[in-house]
């Protein structure tokens, strides 16, 4: 492996958002390349199930949408802490970038004109589908949306979407550096110049030096140990690359979205779809307790809503018991035998390969697990992230933030292809006027950085803790009181908890020094920054005193919109013990804040009038050198606009 | 209860053992033993002799859901994917090796990445098409039947063990196995490709494709997946005999088929 190599544009993570971003910029001239932990087509993106977000409206139940109840129902799904603008560009954006998948092969699932048998709320309902949008994209219910919206492929959509983005980028010659691990960004004060990497074939260092980095390496719900759905490689490398430098903020690290249905005990995802086709909750009395709490969306009220309701059963001693704790079932088998085993094909297949269970037959367990990160490195609308220049990101990766404190299900890989295009043409534009003006001594400064904590931890010998013991203990922590119901004195505890970890970490040895890739070296290389990352989520939720979408607080059961309508920004600046927490406002209102229409939350009202917010947010970015509100490409906010949506819904 | 009566197995694995860092060391295999767990899959049972017992034992694992393709293996001798296999269903001694055909990276870690990138860019593994995405234009329809063809294919999840288990990719390294002609059916059956029989022709002709197939079929058993592999064989070789034919071309395969 050579030890020098320059690109045009340097993307760090080879999944959906990263990879899209690299055609954007491949595609207009610039030589990209890609560094993925895994081969591209085995990301974390190849596990997203029930589909894909875009308002193309063309089943009867999702007749008059638009990217208008799409821009509402995200904003709402956050709990009014997104940025608008973005979330406009993306309800926007989403229609054209499904559309795009089709082209590049995605074998959405089509529109059959006739009879269609549905699950609603209950019941069977036969629906007349029209003529006129016979094998048009067809769309499935999700939670927390007001027509049926997700596009899908059974439930393997992030498979064929990343199959078919992936083949993409084999066709344009991209280079991909697979089993490649960035461990440092390079950077000359607030310039970001590449980074670099540990190969994990031979555990050799490479400089990268690029014009532009792109961080699109998804979430970080392993912090979070076993309780989460998320695959093993999502450790925050990419939040960890944005932090070291000292200077660039993580945005909301304390929203975490808790996934009502993983599969218990193993937490593998069972699909949002299952309910959006009719699937129920049901307790150990066999009692559909979340439609009753929840009249209006029933079992698809948004992620964060129903997950509290379901812990909350447990808690009141109403959960299924097992062997491995309780539980709440998952019924599927009013469904019938040809829907699952089509459909939802699937989730038919890991009941039957991690839990036994046919469920044409029998009922799923299920519990809440981690799931996605809606905080990340905190961007601008362009993707470019504070205060560094030339370093962007996208994706779950990133804080751009169009979720706020709860994500909507099938929005996040409706993100990943729109952030990655609009992300991808900003990089391009910005590379366009670059030239790599990077100093070698620079670049080897950083490198041996790098050799130093290789070495030393590899000199290390375990007497203590291992780094898994470690690992471990920071799961259970997390779970247990930086989890779904969230209180001072647990938060307390579990600050307390992780630094004492962070101590452990520091004397912490390996148990082998075997020369080359070393898996646990390459563990052991993430491990601070994985505390670092859950001590900054459990200080986060510890100064948020407010419920905001998944972030609720007992002791603060209210949204606050009087003084929490504001972002947290979390820095850690370089030999800190501790993170420095910040604030920014959430953005631009277009829809005021309001009710969600379920969960049943009371609220603090913002004492200030829209205008005036809007102003303080137009000030601030004009001050921090940013662009202040309109967006040259995308879409523009839509003043209003939502206003006729609303309209149509009182109205139907 | 009678469960916690019953004492667990202790599980004997006897693990293939290499690596490249350190040349001098012949490969050997090493046994570990644990204790059984209820539900416990190749996925626990190989991270818990990594964390307590060798910390040097390479393997991959990502999704831990049979979807991303990382973990093939050979199970006592038969290619599966390690997270879908659970313990329950093997005896107390297994044997793990790497899955041959592939780049051995070290212990049962191996290099399906780069080798299917390969495949894709041999057989174009992508829409090829002639005009670029409109983004002012709907989606053009297709009938769901032809979607439901098309998924069913496209399921792979490229986990190598059709190669692995295929008596002819592992004496002939550049054949494209199960999974490439699978990826070819893919495309062929998609109306948004615009190839023509004939470019298709170029690519599954030759021994490397579908004519290098020996009909063994063992893919075809050991797909984690289930894909049909039998009748995407018989699809490919097909449609690669109708172009021959409509092309004139001398070809072994086409006299072939003439005599029968």
């Amino acid at each position: 492996m050579e030890p020098f190599y320059t690109t045009d544009v340097l993307v760090i993570g080879g999944g959906l958002a990263g990879e899209r971003a690299a055609i954007e910029a491949a595609a207009s001239g610039h030589k990209a390349t890609i560094l993925s932990l895994v081969p591209p087509r085995r990301s974390h993106s190849c596990a997203a199930q029930g589909g894909m977000q875009a308002s193309l409206g063309n089943c009867v139940k999702a007749s008059g949408d638009n990217a208008n109840w799409h821009f509402l129902d995200t904003v709402r799904g956050s709990d009014w802490g997104a940025d608008q603008e973005v979330a406009r560009m993306f309800a926007e954006e989403a229609r054209v970038a499904v559309r795009e998948m089709a082209y590049w092969g995605v074998p959405w699932t089509r529109a059959t004109p006739g009879k269609n048998s549905y699950f609603i709320k209950g019941e069977r309902v036969e629906i007349d589908e029209p003529e006129d949008k016979a094998g048009m994209i067809m769309h499935r219910d999700f939670g927390g949306t007001a027509k049926w919206r997700a596009c899908y492929a059974s439930a393997g959509t992030g498979h064929s979407v990343l199959y078919a983005v992936d083949a993409e980028v084999s066709r344009l010659g991209i280079e991909v550096r697979d089993r490649m691990e960035a461990l440092s960004l390079i950077y000359d004060g607030d310039r970001c110049w590449g980074a670099v990497a540990r190969c994990l074939r031979t555990g050799e260092l490479t400089v990268f030096a690029a014009k532009a980095t792109i961080i699109a390496t998804g979430g970080y719900g392993r912090i979070y140990g076993k309780y989460t759905t998320n695959a093993t490689i999502n450790e925050g490398t990419g939040a960890m690359l944005a932090l070291n430098t000292g200077k660039v903020p993580l945005g909301n690290m304390e929203a975490i979205q808790f996934h009502p249905t993983g599969l218990w005990p193993s937490g593998i995802l069972i699909t949002e779809g299952c309910r959006g086709d009719g699937g129920y909750l049901v307790d150990k009395d066999n009692h559909r307790f979340v439609a009753e709490l929840e009249p209006e969306k029933q079992e698809l009220a948004s992620r964060d809503v129903v997950s509290r309701h379901m812990m909350q059963r447990i808690k009141d001693g109403k959960g299924a018991d097992s062997k491995f704790g309780p539980h709440i079932w998952l019924d599927l088998r009013h469904l019938g035998e040809q829907h699952l085993k089509t459909k939802l094909r699937e989730i038919w297949e890991i009941c039957r390969d991690f839990a036994g269970i046919d469920p044409v037959k029998e009922m799923i367990p299920v519990r809440p697990f981690q799931h996605y990160s809606m905080g990340g490195v905190r961007v601008d609308k362009d993707g470019h992230a504070y205060n560094m220049r030339g370093l962007f990101a996208a994706g779950e990766a990133a804080c751009w933030d169009m979720h706020g404190f709860n994500r909507l299900g099938g929005n996040s890989l409706a993100e990943t292809v729109v952030a990655g295009r609009i992300v991808g043409q900003r990089v391009a534009q910005f590379v366009d006027g670059e030239t790599l003006d990077v100093s070698t001594a620079l670049t080897e400064a950083f490198k041996k950085e790098q050799e130093a904590r290789i070495a030393d931890w590899m000199s290390r010998k375990a007497e203590g803790p291992s780094v898994y013991d470690i690992r471990d203990a920071m799961g259970e922590i997390m779970i247990d009181k930086v989890g779904i119901f969230r209180t001072a004195s647990e938060l307390e505890e579990a600050v307390v908890g992780i630094k004492d970890l962070l101590e452990q970490v520091k004397t912490a040895g390996l148990h082998n020094s075997k020369p080359g890739v070393n898996p646990e070296l390459t563990f052991a290389l993430r491990l601070e920054a994985m505390l670092k990352l859950a001590l900054i989520t459990a200080k986060g939720a510890l100064e948020r005193q407010e419920s905001r979408g998944a972030h609720s607080r007992v002791d603060f059961p209210q949204r606050d919109d009087k003084n929490w309508l504001k972002r947290t920004l979390a820095r850690w600046p370089v030999g800190a013990s501790e993170p420095v927490l910040s604030y920014e406002p959430v953005g631009m209102l277009d829809l005021p804040p309001g009710e969600r229409g379920y969960g049943h939350a009371t609220r603090i009202p913002l004492e200030q009038s829209v205008e005036d917010y809007n102003a303080s947010v137009a000030e601030a970015q004009k001050a921090a050198g940013k662009q202040d509100t309109v967006e040259p490409m995308g879409s523009q906010i839509q003043w209003g606009a939502w206003e006729q949506a609303d309209t149509k819904a009182a109205s139907s | 209860m009678a469960e916690n009566i019953k004492t667990a197995r202790i599980l004997k694995f006897d693990i293939f053992r290499y690596n490249p860092a350190e040349p001098d060391k012949p490969p050997y295999m090493q046994r570990f033993e644990i204790e059984e767990a209820p539900y416990m899959s190749l996925f626990l049972a190989l991270n818990q002799i990594r964390e307590e017992q060798d910390s040097s034992l390479q393997f991959d694992f990502v999704c831990r859901s049979a979807v991303c393709g990382s973990c093939g293996m050979m199970v006592n001798g038969r290619p599966a994917l390690g997270c879908q296999t659970l313990t329950a269903d093997l005896p107390e001694v297994i044997a793990l090796h790497p899955l041959p055909t592939f780049a051995l990276i070290g212990d049962l870690s191996v290099d399906t990445g780069r080798w299917f990138r390969g495949m894709v860019d041999r057989v174009n593994g992508w829409i090829e098409r002639e005009t670029e995405f409109d983004r002012a234009s709907i989606e053009a329809p297709m009938d769901n039947e032809t979607a439901d063809k098309i998924y069913e294919a496209d399921r792979c999840i490229e986990c190598g063990c059709c190669v692995a288990g295929c008596a002819v990719a592992n004496v002939r390294p550049d054949f494209l196995g199960a999974t490439g002609l699978n990826r070819i059916a893919r495309f062929m059956m998609d109306p948004r490709d615009q190839r023509s029989e004939q470019s298709w022709f170029e690519v599954v002709s030759d021994a490397e494709g579908v004519f290098g197939c020996i009909g063994m079929m063992a893919c075809d058993d050991v797909c984690p997946k289930d894909l049909p592999l039998l009748e995407v064989y018989s699809y490919v070789r097909r449609k690669a005999v109708a172009s021959l034919f409509s092309s004139g071309e001398d070809h072994p395969a086409r006299r072939e088929a003439e005599k029968a």
